[in-house]
């Protein structure tokens, strides 16, 4: 997304011409993205963004716009659909209730299938699986928690792991091609507080 | 009044102060909370990753509560928002309810007609009621100015949340607030995100989210700032030293879980309330309660 990366990729110019026409089709069949159609483009959703606010690389609107118009790689590639807080008053507001929110989560699920995972995704779901939680709850939690009287908690993951080894989310990431870098953390423009 | 409880992930390892301070003023007002050991994480840290998986998790949950035969009250606003949504959505969408009860059914559980799932700050607010909560006051906190943080998922989206608090204008938590006779301010972005999420992904973003809001909370002039999930916290408690190092900025604005500042309200002794494991230091904030009367 960045410019730089865009000088880096030496296919950046079939990628502006290999438009995706289908792509906004894609994202309306994916849960949340339905509406995307809908949108006239207003900005609303931008200006009361609160990631916007402090890092215009960050636009909902652009990244509909990105999704409108075929820009497929170029987004599904992009560190920055990870950015979203998912805090919904994009949602709230949007007058043509595009639920832009829910189309985050619809471009982000897509990327995932196309091998631009968010960061760490893979360790995230190894701890889910083995641990039926993302903090782990050991001995020592427990000592913590019986100093405040409260009640002592085991681990039960063997439900969890069914369940993700039957919904198939390990072989989309087997299948998936190399992750995106998280450079985005760096590369916030100091002139904004 | 009884309830399944569901504690999520953050809770149990890491907001003790929190589910402590639930449990005593519940107590006392007769909230029956049923430990259930057998629930696991919400879903959510898998929604923005496979849509299928999260629904699958959160429903195995939901089947549980349901076959309880027991509302669900849940204390993070991260996993009310997961929950609930996947409960709205399953309930309507055929589909997908196949897809998890497939899943669900080597597992012995199934999601039939979902449940009904409350924020702990809502069973305060609507199934005890604000005149009941008077009544245990026994210490009025009058004078203290207290910034309440709602964090989006108490009540964004609108549509997902069977209740009746206005989306663009949440009342319940400042009315919560009053009734220990504190002064609930309203400040700038008063309902801007704490961005925790984003931690994650982009700490930089991140903190420069959470720092507006503490610049709004100071120029407010509060006391303290109240919240009621442990994700918030997270940004407000845990990283507000950060925050200050890193912008040279000074705040030590205590942040206190709702039940946390009720508690004190109704009198119980502040370890108890597990206030020693607040971050940002209570001590000047505990003298100032102490001298009101
Ligand atoms: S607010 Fe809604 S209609 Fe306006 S640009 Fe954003 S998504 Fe499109
Ligand atoms: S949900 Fe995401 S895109 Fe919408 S306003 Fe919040 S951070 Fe921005």
């Amino acid at each position: 997304m960045t410019r730089e990366s865009q000088d880096q990729s030496n296919t950046y110019d079939d990628e502006v011409l290999n438009l995706d026409p289908n792509f906004k089709y894609e994202i309306t069949k994916q849960t949340g993205g339905e509406k995307l159609l809908r949108c006239l483009q207003c900005g609303t959703c931008a200006g009361i963004c609160p990631v916007f606010e402090v890092d215009e690389r960050y636009d909902p609107q652009k990244i509909i716009k990105m999704a409108l118009n075929g820009m497929r790689k170029e987004l599904l590639s992009s560190e920055l659909i990870w950015m979203c807080s998912t805090c919904y008053a994009c949602n709230e507001y949007c007058p043509q209730d595009v639920m832009v929110a829910d189309l985050m989560c619809a471009i982000q699920n897509i990327a995932t299938r196309y091998g631009y995972p968010a960061p760490a995704l893979e360790d995230k779901i190894q701890i889910l699986k083995y641990h039926a939680r993302t903090l782990p709850l050991d001995n020592f939690d427990n000592k913590k928690r019986l100093k405040l009287k409260l009640p002592s908690i085991e681990e039960k993951p063997q439900d969890i792991t069914q369940i993700i080894e039957n919904t198939g989310i390990e072989r989309i990431l087997e299948n998936a091609l190399t992750p995106v870098t998280n450079e985005i953390a760096g590369a916030v423009s100091e002139d904004r507080r | 009044m009884k309830y399944a409880s569901f504690l999520g992930c953050t809770l149990p390892s890491r907001a003790h102060n929190y589910e402590a301070s639930a449990r005593l003023v519940g107590n006392k007002f007769g909230i029956e909370l049923v430990d259930i050991f057998d629930f696991n994480c919400c879903g959510l840290p898998l929604k923005s990753a496979h849509f299928e998986t999260y629904l699958a998790i959160a429903a195995d949950n939901l089947a549980i509560a349901e076959a309880k035969g027991l509302p669900l009250v849940v204390f993070c606003n991260g996993c009310f928002g997961a929950l609930s949504e996947a409960n709205e959505h399953l309930k309507h969408n055929a589909k997908d309810r196949k897809m998890v009860n497939e899943l669900l059914k080597p597992l012995g559980k199934e999601f039939n007609q979902g449940v009904k799932i409350i924020h702990f700050s809502r069973v305060l607010y609507e199934d005890v009621g604000i005149q009941r909560i008077k009544e245990e006051i026994v210490r009025d906190l009058k004078g203290i100015r207290i910034a309440p943080h709602y964090g989006c998922h108490y009540f964004r989206p609108g549509e997902v949340h069977e209740n009746d608090e206005n989306p663009k204008n949440p009342t319940s938590l400042d009315m919560l607030i009053e009734v220990t006779g504190a002064t609930s301010i309203s400040y700038e972005d008063m309902l801007q995100c704490c961005a925790s999420p984003v931690l994650g992904t982009s700490e930089k973003i991140a903190v420069r989210i959470g720092k507006k809001k503490l610049d709004h909370i100071k120029a407010a002039g509060a006391d303290l700032m109240v919240i009621h999930c442990p994700l918030c916290s997270i940004m407000y408690d845990q990283y507000q030293p950060t925050i200050e190092k890193q912008f040279n900025v000074e705040y030590k604005i205590p942040v206190l879980y709702y039940t946390q500042l009720l508690g004190l309200a109704m009198d119980f002794d502040p370890t108890e309330l597990g206030l020693k494991k607040n971050k940002v230091k209570v001590n000047d904030l505990l003298a100032k309660i102490e001298n009101i009367s």
